[in-house]
């Protein structure tokens, strides 16, 4: 495929190479060394860097800044941006000030609801949706025009994302809903973490049916495990998380020292056989707070070393 | 209707210190539907009203009325000539009547005796759940019947988000995911091919975001 971007990642996947990022939370303070940091242990072992938007509802250095403080240091971020905080003005602007630092990556989410954080008792915006904000960096950047019609100067030049679970409910409209995400523009998708294979495949199969797997590229998105505590907690209180009982139970079954690795042999093997998988086009690992695991799982799924376009 | 709930007696109280004569204002429409504020609800309040100012040594006049409607003039208007004799009004309707009650009658304290919450309906007797925010241009033609405004938390008009599970929405196991309802309804009515057309970005000017609102028909103006 043609690539439209300056984007890094558009440029590996369309060569065909199997992509990989990864992502870092922003800190819970100003020190952009947590971010940098994070940034320096996995930088060599993926394409690009999604730095989430406050996530979980909670209050954090913004995911702008910290795709600034990315991009200074020569890697290549991807701003997530949810709807949830802010109206078409602000993130238009938000995005256009993205777009003056040539960050080339966005990923238009929705975002948890605000009761799950630290601001349960604020408002929430939801002025577009996720499927709209889409629409509207496609909108700035293909037409070079505002939502409100009016020209941009410089337009934006975003290789867009959105994320796709497959595992959340109700099943029936999981394959159209992502057919709708590729209607509305979208370019690349990151999927929820996957520890239903089984599931996971048979979305990937009514995908390729309708031939979805061709219009975007989607990578499978995988989380190790650190316990079997974690996993039970995926399991039981993360909504829109499918966790088979035989992987909670293949966690619980190896000693407490061990389970840290038992979670990393997980999720190499969920690589390795998605990798074989047709229509996925990439990894994106997600190490929560566990970034410095990210270059080992890269190299044991034998995704290292990464292309150079 | 508007559904209320009864707001906290300490809360009333509070808000009541100092008034020697207080009207009880009930309202025979909505909030009496919804148990909060009707003729029954007034005497409920009135008697604890009573009860308390009488354990404080105190000497409150409470009385108590209950009109047809407090949403419009001619009802209010049957306070006209008894008002006076109160120094404080607490009003049982929704916020509506209390703010054209303090709006008719400018020289009156008016307080509010209920939380007014949202429109919505009657599930079972006890139970009212939201179904309208009033957001002036309505769109259940395109979803099934089902608003997204309402019954979504996040109010995504091309749901659902990742979060729905088994039916329901994240932030509550008791709350419905308003967009398995609207894809279960889609099922029904043989229209799931629908879920795919994209709702294109609302204009809220009609809603909250546009200032106080105002419908004004010409046709029907004396």
């Amino acid at each position: 495929m043609k690539t439209k971007t300056p984007s890094k990642l558009e440029k590996i996947l369309s060569a065909g190479h199997l992509a990989v990022t990864s992502e870092c939370g922003p800190p819970r303070g100003s020190d952009p060394e947590a971010i940098t940091k994070k940034a320096e242990l996995i930088k060599d072992h993926v394409d690009a860097i999604n730095i989430t938007d406050n996530q979980t509802s909670v209050v954090r250095l913004s995911s702008l800044a910290s795709c600034i403080h990315l991009k200074l240091m020569g890697v290549e971020p991807i701003l997530q941006m949810v709807v949830r905080d802010r109206n078409r003005i602000a993130l238009q602007s938000d995005i256009l000030g993205a777009a003056s630092f040539d960050i080339h990556n966005i990923l238009c989410l929705s975002g948890d609801h605000q009761q799950f954080g630290d601001s349960a008792q604020g408002q929430n915006v939801f002025d577009i949706d996720s499927m709209q904000l889409i629409q509207t960096v496609r909108h700035m950047r293909d037409e070079g025009k505002f939502l409100g019609g009016d020209e941009i100067k410089r337009p934006p030049n975003m290789f867009v994302g959105a994320a796709a679970n497959p595992f959340a409910d109700p099943f029936e409209i999981r394959t159209p809903r992502l057919a709708k995400k590729i209607a509305a523009g979208v370019e690349f998708i990151q999927t929820q973490c996957i520890y239903n294979l089984d599931k996971f495949e048979l979305w990937m199969q009514q995908a390729r049916d309708r031939g979805l797997h061709e219009k975007a590229y989607i990578m499978a998105g995988v989380t190790p495990f650190k316990s079997a505590g974690m996993a039970k907690y995926m399991k039981n209180r993360v909504p829109g998380m499918d966790v088979p009982d035989d992987v909670v139970k293949r966690m619980a079954g190896v000693p407490k020292e061990k389970q840290a690795e038992e979670g990393i042999n997980i999720c190499v093997e969920t690589i390795e056989r998605l990798k074989e998988c047709e229509g996925v086009s990439g990894f994106h690992i997600m190490a929560i707070e566990w970034e410095e695991k990210v270059p080992g799982i890269v190299e044991r799924s034998g995704l290292y070393p990464r292309p150079e376009v | 209707m508007i559904v209320a709930k009864r707001k906290p007696i300490e809360e009333i109280i509070e808000e009541a210190q100092g008034y020697e004569k207080i009207l009880l204002v009930g309202c025979n429409e909505c909030v009496t539907v919804c148990e909060a504020g009707g003729k029954k609800e007034v005497a409920v309040l009135a008697s604890a009203l009573r009860m308390h100012f009488m354990n404080q040594g105190k000497d409150v006049k409470i009385e108590e009325v209950t009109l047809e409607r407090q949403c419009d003039h001619e009802y209010l208007e049957e306070l006209r000539n008894q008002i006076d004799q109160y120094d404080a009004v607490i009003s049982l309707a929704c916020g509506v009547g209390v703010q054209f009650m303090a709006e008719k009658y400018m020289s009156m304290p008016v307080l509010p005796g209920v939380d007014t919450c949202f429109m919505g309906v009657t599930e079972e007797r006890g139970v009212w759940s939201e179904r309208c925010q009033g957001c002036g241009s309505c769109m259940l033609a395109k979803t099934a019947g089902i608003c997204p405004v309402s019954r979504c938390a996040k109010r995504l008009f091309n749901g659902p988000c990742g979060g729905s599970t088994d039916g329901h929405c994240e932030i509550d196991k008791d709350v419905i995911c308003g967009w398995q309802l609207i894809v279960d309804r889609l099922t029904k009515l043989d229209k799931l091919d629908d879920y795919e057309v994209l709702m294109p970005i609302k204009d809220w000017s009609t809603e909250r975001a546009g200032g106080p609102r105002k419908v004004v028909r010409e046709d029907v103006m004396q």
